[in-house]
């Protein structure tokens, strides 16, 4: 009847440093906060008095909604910073900024960045709890997070499974996280991409490989889209967009080869067409909207918890 | 510091019968059962709330809406009791304006889980009264809150501790009285 619950962790920086205990802290208490968004006062005080900066020095509309509607369903007062309009153009430092930003008391940052590590960096020379949403192409563990409890959800459980991740390996933050996550559960992840997008040190991870859709897609549970971030190509990776769809697009033609139970999900948003094409919209969209509902239950059990960090033990 | 077992207050069968006698004390107090709906507070509470309902739905031949509420978000003492636990699932899927709420916990104590439960209510909708029922009323308010209905009234010092046990949880039915212990 006692039951010990133990979270020591003041930031959240990727799944890699989580053990599976975390996660499931994580996506039991998520099951609890989606419950608070179905409420006619979508609004608890569990975090009153509290502030939250949304650091974004990197583009992003959906997540920084998530994380925005998630503090504020907890009561915390948030504010967003974007460096495009910020003194980070007059020439201050990532630091000062952050100093400067320190001095009213913050308790929590919530950071993206274009740069790997940068989330870890500021959690170094902070005393506020840090969350990754999204650094360079290291980490987006509440992307995993959200894909991991919608999966939990539909197929009631997070092992033994046959993940596949397709698309842009190599720019994706997502793939990674979700790489790190669902092999804690002991589930099969595969990777499947263009040779050009699937960096050679993937093989020292604990994935699988392979370049042909066919593979990926037989017998996966999890299927996971990307998106082709043209905003990251500099280089071109493949020849044409029109070649990378006949081999890579989930269409009619690759949609056979799954399994009828099998999930596919996409962290947006989606090139439809590219990723996905878009003869299957009305059959992919309910689910990816799903993603976005549960993307905000996990972020709000994730701050929750961080906040009310640090060592809990509870007696039941 | 160790708890060690002092006494036991309540056992099997008593339960029952208490949980029988405090339903009908709720039916006396609202001769319309139609009105009533039952909130159970997390974990306890909950089973508590079930079992009034199974008595009262026999008595009265009727379906009461039954609803469990989780106030770990609106507690006020997270950080004095340093220890924040699983949220666990609120669950009211019917309307409550209008409605006499009977709210049912294990323990009644420093009456700030009630205070949580209350503002929690609230947020569901305008209930038109809410009466607190308690298995084990063991003193010792910090606000001025008070139950309609209670099951037992224990008074205990602040050395003791209050545990109950439930069938459906703990395999078994009886009421604890700990007290704690120097080393």
């Amino acid at each position: 009847m006692t039951e010990k619950i133990t979270w020591d962790k003041s930031h959240l920086l990727g799944l890699k440093d989580l053990s599976r205990e975390d996660i499931e802290i994580i996506l039991n208490s998520a099951r609890s906060f989606k419950e608070v968004s179905k409420r006619q006062i979508k609004k608890v005080p569990a975090l009153r008095g509290k502030t939250v900066v949304n650091l974004f020095f990197e583009s992003s509309t959906r997540t920084r909604t998530s994380f925005e509607i998630a503090a504020k369903r907890l009561s915390a007062d948030l504010v967003n910073f974007s460096s495009n309009i910020s003194s980070l153009n007059k020439g201050e430092t990532f630091l000062d900024t952050l100093k400067n930003l320190e001095a009213y008391s913050v308790d929590m940052f919530i950071v993206r960045h274009a740069h790997s590590g940068a989330a870890k960096y500021l959690s170094e020379n902070t005393s506020a709890s840090v969350i990754n949403a999204g650094d360079g192409q290291n980490e987006h563990p509440t992307q995993a997070l959200l894909d991991m409890f919608t999966v939990q959800e539909n197929l009631g459980q997070l092992s033994g499974l046959k993940v596949a991740i397709i698309g842009d390996i190599f720019h994706s933050r997502v793939a990674r996280s979700n790489i790190w996550g669902f092999s804690k559960f002991n589930s099969d992840v595969w990777v499947c991409g263009p040779t050009t997008l699937i960096p050679k040190y993937f093989e020292s991870l604990p994935v699988k490989i392979t370049y042909d859709m066919k593979q990926a897609l037989d017998g996966a549970d999890v299927v996971i889209m990307l998106r082709i971030q043209n905003e990251r190509q500099q280089s071109q990776f493949f020849p044409s967009l029109r070649e990378y769809r006949q081999y890579f697009t989930l269409g009619e033609d690759k949609v056979k080869f799954l399994k009828n139970t099998a999930l596919v999900l996409h962290p947006g948003p989606v090139n439809w067409d590219i990723d996905i094409s878009s003869s299957l919209k009305s059959r992919m969209q309910p689910l990816i909207l799903e993603q976005v509902t549960n993307g905000l239950a996990v972020r709000m059990a994730v701050i929750y918890i961080l906040m009310e960090k640090r060592h809990y033990e509870f007696i039941d | 510091m160790p708890y060690q077992e002092k006494q036991k207050l309540l056992k099997d069968e008593t339960i029952n019968k208490v949980l029988q006698r405090i339903s009908y004390q709720i039916l006396e107090k609202n001769p319309d059962p139609k009105q009533l709906v039952l909130v159970g507070i997390q974990r306890r509470g909950v089973f508590l709330a079930q079992r009034i309902k199974n008595i009262i739905d026999k008595l009265e031949d009727i379906d009461m809406a039954l609803g469990a509420i989780d106030i770990t978000l609106y507690r006020d003492d997270l950080t004095v009791i340093g220890a924040v636990p699983l949220v666990r699932e609120t669950n009211i899927n019917f309307d409550i304006t209008g409605k006499v709420v009977i709210l049912i916990d294990d323990v009644l104590f420093t009456g700030r889980t009630i205070r949580a439960a209350l503002d929690e209510i609230m947020d569901f909708g305008r209930p038109k009264r809410i009466e607190l029922a308690v298995l084990i009323d063991r003193g010792h308010r910090e606000l001025p809150i008070r139950a309609d209905f209670v099951g037992k009234n224990i008074p205990t010092s602040e050395r003791e501790h209050v545990v109950v046990r439930m069938q459906e949880l703990d395999g078994i039915d009886e009421v604890l009285l700990f007290e704690k212990k120097d080393d």
